[in-house]
């Protein structure tokens, strides 16, 4: 793609300052409409939420670093492992991706802002109180939901505690706020792309964004029925999920699932975006089969509604249900080998180079490469039997969620930290985030297949003596990869404070529209369109 | 595409409504998550006092946003572009609710199809059937429970093929409505959907109408009883929720009419309504097909 900027304005955009009516103090924050503004609210919102659901892991790693009940009891646990589950996909992963939705997509199409800038902020600003409601119940007699992340009846309704109704109407409004941020950037790339950008001429990132903005305006509804029905089953006296009243507990799996597995999409399709941006960077190749990883995105989120049962393998569904989920979701393997196999084409021969975000993204394909493949074991109905609810499963979602969607947000966090701030970010100091969470987060999921194939549980606080020594282990990890984190904070706020003078184009092989303007990019950018060939 | 109308998107300076709208949804949510505590554990509380400051200050919020809006809109500063883009986020909200119902609709077909089924020992659910529940016998509506709770079915001849008539002829009057306002023959415009809002309030009506038959000794249909009723109430009861916004909505457009707003060539406000007013039909068609007929 040539990107050839007929217009000047984008000079004027940064000198000109009519167009900024940028407030200061903290009313800046609260009552902005600018994309950046609002991208850099979500970007920080999620680190933060990162570091809560981390330091929840570290005390459920704390538990289970030797067998018996040494610090917190089985039903804390509980409410730790659902609590840690509901922050990092709702709070650190989905709204990381929304940052960068809000910062890039903008400046990758060449838009003035996003097509509903207000209603871009009221997304954002209900974040913040979502969690509030939910991380208060901490704070009440009962104890915040102890149900799981994924509540199946009856834990969530006949068995719940009293927070439940808390629990319900924060996913409330997490759902509308996401439900108005995905319409926001659905609309932005149908109606404001630049002149001449026709569909497949936009960058591969704008398209991952899209297709994950209509899995979550198509399954965000439908978690919200659920939690619907679940809180007039525990509040009101139905029976959606409790047979004796004629409904069905598995039903609710249907339904959660039903959202659920489009919802894991959401979380991996935007992470397939940034890497496809970062690895043509530095391999200084074109992405290799640009239209191929289009069609390979649409047909994952396609097959991602009709997989859902095969969560659900163990609940005794008929055989044909059994069979017909095993294939679809074994289908989903040839897409996703589709990218896997376009990402490592595009590095072959190229002239690499491995900065920081390079790094990450390299650790990505190989990384979520292999909780892809864990996860097409789990998708063998027999062999599921055995490692249904086992630790097996969570090492498999732990490989695809932090070694795929978190690395794949540093990497992009740091190939576009330049374009925010300004500054060049500290090299060493990002490679010893990255060598440092490499070492940790293998340390930390690797031996959690073992765990899970010999046997041992998800979601208990003790388990047996066989079990001691990897758990040892396990938790040295998750200790080491949670303070590792930190060095990242510590990169951004000295990048952010100071650092070498970013030029407009940090990176020589980085191609697309975001780096025709200066950095750290104009409050206001692209009033007037680019024309793009 | 000409390059002139990429040139002028609006996009707004600072606006202090979106926050006061985080602020009323998390008073709603905290509200109604202590007013549904207070009522399960039979205490009292100022939950419901919440809930309804968050309505009230969510209503107030969408008087200044969309007295923003307008503003906007009647000074000219939206371009055709900002119009599509209006277009497109209406068209995806209601696409959003189309999945909300979805999630109802397919709980009431899958306790239809397998569920109850199951219950009553179909497939290989003989020795389930057998231990749990001998008594239980697997039908449609089910009017007694495995528990043995009891209920009568509301049938679809009456009431529900009024209001059936009603919203029917509703979505035409919406459209001619639609029609007028685009031939620009304000009095037509008036009157028809003066018609529509008549035709949606009366829908409401005889459905608050048929919930109290329901309610009634003799028919002892509630939202308790078993997932016949669940189904049922749960199901009309969010469609007449829908039914009220979309009232709401048209009856708003009719005051900005009166007022003199929009033309034949501008009018996304009252394309919307429509919009959502049609949705709001086809829904009830589904539900009167799913829900009473068969």
């Amino acid at each position: 793609m040539t990107i050839n900027t007929i217009n000047e304005s984008l000079d004027d955009a940064a000198t000109d300052d009519h167009h900024d009516h940028k407030m200061t103090g903290i009313k800046r924050w609260l009552y902005t409409t600018n994309h950046k503004d609002i991208g850099t609210l979500y970007l920080w919102f999620a680190f933060i939420m990162l570091l809560t659901g981390g330091a929840l892991a570290m005390v459920i790693r704390a538990e289970l670093f030797q067998p018996g009940l040494q610090i917190v009891e089985p039903d804390f646990f509980n409410q730790l492992t659902t609590v840690h589950g509901l922050i990092m996909v709702f709070g650190a992963i989905m709204p990381a991706f929304t940052g960068f939705a809000n910062w890039m997509l903008p400046m990758m199409i060449g838009a003035p802002d996003m097509a509903l800038p207000r209603m871009n902020n009221w997304s954002f600003w209900i974040l913040p109180f979502a969690f509030a409601i939910l991380l208060s119940s901490f704070f009440m007699e009962s104890g915040a939901p102890n149900f799981g992340w994924t509540f199946y009846a009856p834990l969530s309704t006949t068995y719940s505690n009293g927070s439940t109704a808390f629990f319900v109407f924060a996913v409330h409004i997490m759902g509308i706020s996401s439900i108005m941020g995905a319409i926001n950037i659905v609309v932005t790339i149908m109606n404001l792309r630049a002149p001449g950008m026709t569909y497949m001429k936009m960058p591969l990132f704008v398209w991952t964004f899209f297709i994950t903005a209509y899995l979550l305006i198509a399954v965000m509804p439908v978690l919200g029925g659920v939690v619907t029905m679940l809180l007039t089953d525990t509040y009101f006296g139905t029976s959606f999920f409790d047979a004796a009243g004629g409904g069905d507990p598995v039903m609710f799996q249907h339904i959660f699932w039903f959202f659920g597995h489009p919802e894991v999409y959401i979380m991996i399709l935007p992470a397939f975006g940034i890497v496809s941006t970062i690895i043509p960077a530095f391999a200084r190749k074109k992405l290799f089969g640009y239209s191929s990883m289009v069609y390979a995105t649409a047909s994952i989120a396609l097959l991602s509604f009709i997989v859902w049962a095969h969560h659900m393998f163990t609940t005794g569904m008929p055989l044909f249900g059994e069979l017909f989920f095993m294939y679809c979701t074994m289908l989903i393997a040839v897409p996703t080998g589709v990218k896997v196999f376009n990402w490592v084409a595009t590095m072959w021969r190229g002239s690499m180079t491995f900065e920081t975000p390079m790094l990450f993204s390299i650790a990505f394909v190989i990384l979520f490469t292999i909780g892809g493949f864990s996860g097409l074991m789990l998708a063998l109905t027999p062999v599921d039997f055995q490692y249904h609810d086992t630790y097996f499963v969570v090492a498999h979602f732990h490989y695809v969620l932090v070694t795929g969607s978190l690395f794949s947000i540093y990497a992009g966090a740091y190939f576009w930290l330049p374009k925010w701030t300004g500054h060049m970010y500290s090299e060493t100091l990002a490679r010893w985030h990255f060598w440092c969470s490499l070492i940790s987060v293998n340390l930390l999921f690797f031996p959690m297949h073992f765990l899970g194939l010999a046997g041992m549980p998800r979601r208990i606080p003790d388990y047996a003596l066989q079990f001691a020594d990897f758990n040892k282990w396990v938790s040295i990890g998750g200790f080491a990869f949670g303070l590792s984190q930190l060095m990242f904070l510590a990169v951004v706020i000295k990048c952010i404070k100071g650092g070498k003078k970013a030029p407009a184009k940090p990176w020589d092989g980085a191609e697309g529209l975001e780096w025709t303007v200066e950095s750290p990019a104009p409050y206001h950018t692209f009033s007037t369109p680019p024309k793009v060939d | 595409m000409t390059t002139k109308e990429y040139e002028s998107y609006y996009v707004p300076s600072q606006s202090h409504w979106p926050i006061i709208g985080a602020i009323a949804l998390f008073m709603i949510a905290v509200g109604a998550a202590n007013y549904v505590t207070d009522i399960k554990n039979e205490t009292s509380g100022y939950g419901g006092y919440l809930l309804l400051a968050g309505i009230g200050l969510v209503i107030y919020m969408l008087f200044g946003w969309f007295n923003n809006v307008i503003n906007e809109s009647m000074t000219g500063k939206y371009s055709h572009q900002m119009d599509n883009s209006f277009r497109q986020g209406m068209s995806w909200f209601i696409f959003s609710e189309v999945m909300f119902f979805a999630a109802f609709f397919g709980a009431l077909l899958y306790v239809r199809t397998f569920a109850v089924p199951w219950l009553g020992g179909a497939g290989n659910n003989v020795e389930t059937g057998a231990v749990l529940w001998p008594e239980f016998t697997a039908n449609w509506p089910l009017l007694k429970t495995p528990d043995g709770t009891e209920t009568t079915s509301m049938g679809w001849f009456g009431l529900p093929l009024i209001n059936t008539v009603l919203l029917l002829t509703s979505s035409i009057t919406a459209h001619f409505a639609h029609i007028s306002l685009e031939q620009n023959k304000r009095p037509q415009l008036k009157a028809w959907l003066g018609v529509t809002i008549l035709l949606g309030l009366a829908f409401l009506f005889f459905q608050v109408l048929e919930y109290s038959h329901g309610y009634s000794d003799e028919m002892q249909l509630y939202l308790t009883s078993g997932i016949y009723g669940n189904t049922f109430y749960m199901l009309t009861g969010f469609h007449g929720m829908h039914v009220t916004l979309g009232c709401v909505m048209l009856i708003v457009m009719f005051f900005r009419i009166l007022k003199g707003h929009f033309t034949p060539e501008s009018h996304f406000a009252f394309q919307a309504a429509s919009w959502y007013w049609h949705f709001v039909d086809v829904v009830w068609v589904i539900l009167f097909v799913f829900v009473y007929i068969l």
